[in-house]
């Protein structure tokens, strides 16, 4: 188990102050000039030799995503643009670190804006996080009193500003381009790319995005140094990890841990075990509600870090993990999912417009087995259809869960088929 | 289930809008955040702080169309951000707006409860406000708090780890006008395990068994 003195989130339970002096003493903001000293080149090296890939989903290694900003300005200011717009059902760990210990990512923005030159960098916050808002925007006015931010940020003659902005309540935003069009006060529809947004993203000038636990760990790792980080994990999967356990555990919570990890461990040693015992078990789905669901036998053994869950077909996401006990409606459970994606599709593409409100009246049905076994073959085709033909994941993400579904649930699908059709009948 | 969002029939609609002096001071505050020329990306604040303004809760056509004016963009743009994201209320809502998610993770611990002990405290539907103007009950998707599930938001604050108990608790609370303690209901602070935080007790102040010291 991890032990807390490498745990970077230690407020994560909120049960110190989230203020800048007890931020302070958790060792928050403490040698940020040293760091800035270094220059832009070692933080980038740094980054990248500490192996950290991007905790927002798609485990992009960050180091090598700011190392595609522009070394010089052609006249375009360069900006930071942080993803704070935390909604991946079974996702809530950037939310903790927003109210409990802000000054972590106030900092990480501090470091990572003047790693890729940027004076300006924007939190885009989703709007019901509205009590999160306010914790993380009094840190950010603690930052600027205490000249940690601002004209000449720390000392080192860095000018830097934060903005937080409020999404409303738009799943989609999520995706960085969407987050962008949003940002630029749009409806936010993603943008097709390229050109991607270290070329062209916020108001046409040079931007990346980051995940909140992205950039919050950055400070840590810097002061510790890269190989720390990489002391922690497999290799390729390096690094301390937020996961969120919700479900059907005996005790839900959020917890810092190592990487790889295996999944059971996770469950047993900080949840309490599953409801009932390992043995009821029915499945999890590991990373978020985009990825397809593991069952009972994967799980036994299966390691929480990205390529051991892309190896069993599923992927380790924002490590939401979402628990599920034999009493569980496997069907209702995924076409509720389906009835998330209809509801946050944005509409710009046909294969997802169309397509999630298709999968999702097929998955209604199927709860009632109310169809025939050939239209789970249909069913089937049509996640085919809308998988890879949309500008955004947010298709792939609608077809996934259904096409883990199919794969590991068939003969649950076909019973429920069955017993309607006898019903019918009789 | 129906998405479409569109604006409240004409009668419902007031003839005008303009900022409070002191929302308009907050306006040019938020305007300031973003480069010049740029003055678009305040469209969603605004539009937050011309429902926070707005009797009901809601944002009318005429303060779009005066947002409009205000960032010098075209009111169809505003239109369009205003029924894109639907935290914007097209139409008046109750004092207490209740938003119950009901999405995977909340439905798996007992959402379907917290919805049931609503409708029959509240004596409405989804969707429905309560005829004293009181109430409005509306299912949402994920609020992002799946380890506190499930939960509900009232208003600006979250109510998590709910039963239909504490879900009915909260409720007569709010009717006798009291503002009912927001978060867990269960007793724990946050998103430590309920018994206690297992990790971190040097920084939680706990003992072993996770009781505050």
């Amino acid at each position: 188990m991890l032990q807390d003195k490498d745990r970077i989130f230690t407020n994560l339970y909120g049960y110190q102050d989230f203020g800048l002096k007890a931020a302070q003493k958790r060792g928050n903001w403490d040698g940020t000039k040293a760091l800035l000293d270094k220059g832009r080149d070692w933080i980038i090296s740094e980054m990248k030799s500490s192996g950290l890939r991007g905790r927002g989903g798609a485990g992009f290694p960050t180091g090598l995503k700011w190392s595609f900003m522009p070394k010089e300005s052609d006249g375009r200011p360069s900006y930071l643009v942080v993803n704070a717009d935390e909604g991946e059902p079974g996702t809530c760990k950037d939310r903790e670190i927003m109210r409990n210990d802000p000054h972590t990512l106030v900092e990480g923005c501090l470091l990572a804006s003047f790693a890729m030159g940027a004076h300006a960098a924007y939190i885009y916050i989703r709007g019901e996080f509205y009590n999160e808002a306010s914790n993380l925007q009094q840190a950010i006015d603690q930052a600027y009193e205490a000249g940690l931010i601002g004209k000449n940020a720390c000392g080192s003659g860095w000018d830097f500003d934060l903005y937080l902005h409020l999404g409303a309540g738009a799943y989609i935003c999520g995706e960085e381009t969407a987050l962008i069009e949003s940002l630029e006060g749009k409806k936010g529809q993603p943008r097709l790319k390229p050109p991607f947004p270290a070329n062209a993203g916020l108001y046409g000038c040079p931007t990346t995005v980051n995940n909140v636990e992205s950039i919050a760990v950055v400070p840590e790792i810097l002061r510790r140094g890269g190989s720390w980080f990489t002391s922690f994990g497999r290799e390729n999967n390096h690094g301390t990890k937020l996961f969120g356990i919700s479900g059907h555990v005996n005790q839900p919570c959020t917890v810092e841990e190592a990487m790889s990890i295996p999944l059971r461990e996770l469950i047993e040693k900080h949840c309490g075990g599953v409801r009932g015992g390992w043995d009821n078990l029915l499945a999890v789905i590991p990373g978020g509600s985009s990825v397809p669901l593991l069952t009972k036998d994967v799980c036994d053994t299966v390691l929480m870090d990205f390529d051991a869950l892309r190896e069993v077909g599923s992927g380790l996401g924002t490590a939401a993990v979402i628990v599920m006990d034999k009493s569980t409606d496997i069907v209702y459970a995924i076409a509720r999912l389906s009835e998330f994606y209809k509801h946050e599709s944005c509409g710009q593409c046909t294969p997802c417009r169309e397509g999630t409100g298709w999968m999702m009246r097929m998955m209604q049905r199927m709860v009632r087995g109310e169809a025939t076994l050939e239209e789970i073959d249909l069913l089937w085709e049509v996640t085919k259809q809308v998988e890879g033909h949309t500008i955004c994941a947010l298709g792939d993400a609608a077809a996934w869960p259904i096409q883990g579904l199919i794969r590991n649930f068939r003969p649950e699908m076909e019973r429920r088929i069955k017993e309607y059709r006898a019903r019918i009948a009789a | 289930m129906s998405h479409v969002r569109r604006p409240a029939p004409r009668e419902l609609q007031p003839i005008s809008f303009a900022f409070s002096p002191e929302n308009m001071e907050k306006a040019q505050k938020i305007i300031a955040k973003y480069p010049e020329g740029r003055q678009q990306s305040a469209v969603m604040p605004l539009l937050d702080l011309a429902q926070r303004q707005t009797e009901g809760n809601w944002v009318p056509t005429v303060a779009m169309d005066y947002i409009a004016d205000l960032l010098e963009m075209p009111a169809i743009r505003v239109y369009e951000v205003a029924t894109f994201y639907t935290m914007y209320n097209l139409s008046p809502v109750g004092k207490n707006f209740i938003q119950v998610c009901t999405t995977t993770p909340c439905w798996l611990r007992g959402s379907s409860d917290v919805v049931k002990a609503c409708k029959d405290n509240l004596g409405i539907g989804i969707g429905e406000t309560t005829e004293d103007g009181q109430f409005t009950l509306i299912e949402v998707e994920c609020l992002g708090a799946c380890v506190n599930a499930p939960m509900m938001q009232v208003n600006d604050d979250y109510y998590e780890d709910l039963t239909a108990d504490s879900t009915k608790a909260i409720l007569d609370a709010l009717k006798r006008g009291e503002t009912p303690k927001a978060g867990p209901q269960s007793g724990r602070k946050g998103c430590e395990p309920i018994d206690g935080p297992k990790v971190l007790k040097a920084y939680c102040g706990c003992d072993a068994k996770g009781e505050e010291a």
